[in-house]
């Protein structure tokens, strides 16, 4: 229990029996490799004061940030089955205040990284993890914050931006020359790949906040 | 800095407000490592010693306002109370959605502090104006809204709501009263009379009493407009007459809905000034003659309340 495999089944609780959907989201692997290899967090305590804090900026299509919440224990797995339903704790968009071990309700772009900076800022110990697409990029408040953490070397923060090229008008240079400009660590990885995921998730930087481009370009 | 020409005016006009903002403020930054405090550039001058002191809880952002309530918000979700200070239409319409969102939606709270008001300023034109601003906030759940009149009246407020985790806003103006009062929750009567109710909000006391003298009306005043105080209205119009003036130093029926709620089984009659939701005043000059304009000095509230009590 509580392995890769598992989620599949879990999806298909909230989605029917389109498997393919699962596979295809573009969040999925790296969000396991978070939840399963990085993430200092405790679903028995949620709330736990020196917790690593996991920030879904891109609040859209949150099934399998679901899916890996059932798996890791944080909410009953029966909770899948009746969600957008009144009273269900599960919509679209997470609500912070509804779901135990979501950080943030999200939905609307562009909010979790200035957040997470707060956050960062506000801790002492624990790690601030915020997964942002690269169509997200396109709002201006990311790049307030992206120059804030560089400048002020938020070792405490990583931002994780999926991209699967998805961006309106794109990124020449690429995503991670954007936030390297600034003044952060940087480092790609295929987002499908979990051991290079891990690596990349892990880099050292004692110094400056941490970006990670996982790059999706299949179809 | 860009602020510099504005600071400069505000320097020149300061009546204490602001200083008694920073004074406090920077006071419990030092006594206290839950507060915390967020600039966009704007008074980071002011500052300079609890940005070096207290690095991890004082944040200049630079001119960054969705970042600005973004990190406040942060900051919040990790156990500090956070204040957030700037120009009002910086603070409040500019991130409007970030402090609906990552304060309303996530549940936190923080106080926000502006400078400005409506046209503390009017040379700077309506870029540097918010006076819609207390009608914003009201439009979002939960908070409380402080429109100080004095300088004294500031302490208290801000001290007051350091202690809670509520979201605050705290309007602070270079305009104010002669005289200070209390820092009490609800309207505070200061005279009683028997034609109707005049609602006095912040830095127009001076203008409502002059505009009133010899009239036999009940005028209260408060420097907390929300939560509205409806228990305290209903008392003064139930002891005097179902005939209310809000005079609001903002725009113009922003408590216009709270008093209805209040006298809704009631017949009543009720006249709001603020200033004007008609048109821009595309104007300079000084913040009297902007007064004027809006009917917010006393000779145009003094004609307004006549009028509307039908007295001569």
């Amino acid at each position: 229990m509580n392995t890769y495999a598992e989620l599949p089944a879990l999806y298909d609780r909230l989605i029917g029996d389109e498997k393919h959907h699962l596979a295809a989201t573009s969040t999925l692997d790296v969000l396991w490799v978070l939840y399963d290899r990085v993430l200092r967090v405790d679903p028995a305590h949620p709330d736990a004061p020196d917790r690593d804090r996991f920030l879904l900026s891109k609040g859209h299509g949150p099934m399998a940030y679901y899916a890996i919440l059932a798996a890791k224990g944080f909410f009953e797995k029966s909770t899948l089955d009746n969600w957008l339903d009144f009273g269900s704790i599960l919509g679209y968009h997470p609500d912070r205040t509804l779901v135990p071990g979501v950080e943030i309700g999200s939905g609307s772009l562009g909010h979790g990284l200035p957040i997470a900076l707060g956050q960062a800022i506000g801790l002492s110990g624990p790690r601030v993890f915020v997964l942002l697409g690269d169509g997200e990029l396109d709002e201006g408040s990311n790049h307030e914050a992206i120059a804030v953490a560089g400048r002020r070397g938020q070792a405490n923060l990583t931002a994780v931006v999926v991209d699967n090229a998805s961006a309106t008008h794109g990124w020449p240079g690429g995503i991670a020359a954007r936030f390297a400009v600034e003044g952060w660590v940087t480092a790609t990885a295929d987002g499908r790949d979990h051991d290079a995921l891990e690596r990349a998730l892990t880099t050292d930087h004692p110094d400056a906040p941490l970006a990670v481009v996982a790059e999706i370009r299949e179809n | 800095m860009t602020t510099q020409t504005h600071q400069t005016t505000q320097t020149q006009r300061a009546t204490g407000m602001r200083e008694a903002f920073v004074h406090t403020l920077a006071d419990a930054l030092d006594r206290d490592d839950r507060v915390a405090l967020v600039l966009a550039a704007i008074s980071a001058d002011r500052f300079t010693d609890q940005l070096r002191r207290h690095p991890n809880r004082v944040v200049d952002v630079g001119i960054r306002e969705q970042a600005m309530i973004g990190v406040a918000a942060g900051l919040a979700l990790t156990g500090h109370r956070t204040v957030v200070h700037s120009y009002a239409p910086f603070l409040v319409e500019r991130p409007y959605e970030q402090i609906k969102l990552d304060l309303g939606h996530q549940g936190v709270g923080a106080i926000l502090v502006s400078i400005g008001a409506s046209h503390d300023d009017p040379a700077t034109g309506r870029t540097h104006q918010a006076p819609a601003d207390v009608t914003l906030l009201d439009a979002l759940p939960g908070w409380t809204i402080h429109v100080p009149g004095h300088g004294d009246e500031v302490a208290p407020l801000l001290t007051a709501a350091l202690a809670t985790d509520d979201r605050v806003y705290l309007r602070l103006s270079t305009r104010q009263n002669t005289t200070p009062m209390p820092a009490a929750p609800g309207f505070t009567p200061l005279r009683h009379g028997g034609l109707g109710v005049v609602i006095a909000v912040g830095p127009v006391l001076d203008q409502v009493l002059a505009a009133t003298e010899g009239l036999d009306v009940t005028v209260l005043y408060t420097n907390t407009i929300r939560p509205f105080d409806r228990t305290g209205l209903r008392a003064a119009v139930d002891s005097s007459a179902p005939a209310v003036v809000v005079v609001e130093p903002y725009l113009r029926d922003t408590s216009a809905a709270e008093v209805a709620t209040t006298l809704r089984d009631l017949p009543h009659r009720q006249l709001n000034l603020g200033t004007r939701r008609d048109s821009e005043l595309r104007a300079y000059g000084t913040p009297e003659q902007h007064d004027a304009v809006h009917g917010l000095d006393a000779a145009g509230i003094a004609v307004s309340v006549r009028d509307f009590l039908r007295v001569g």
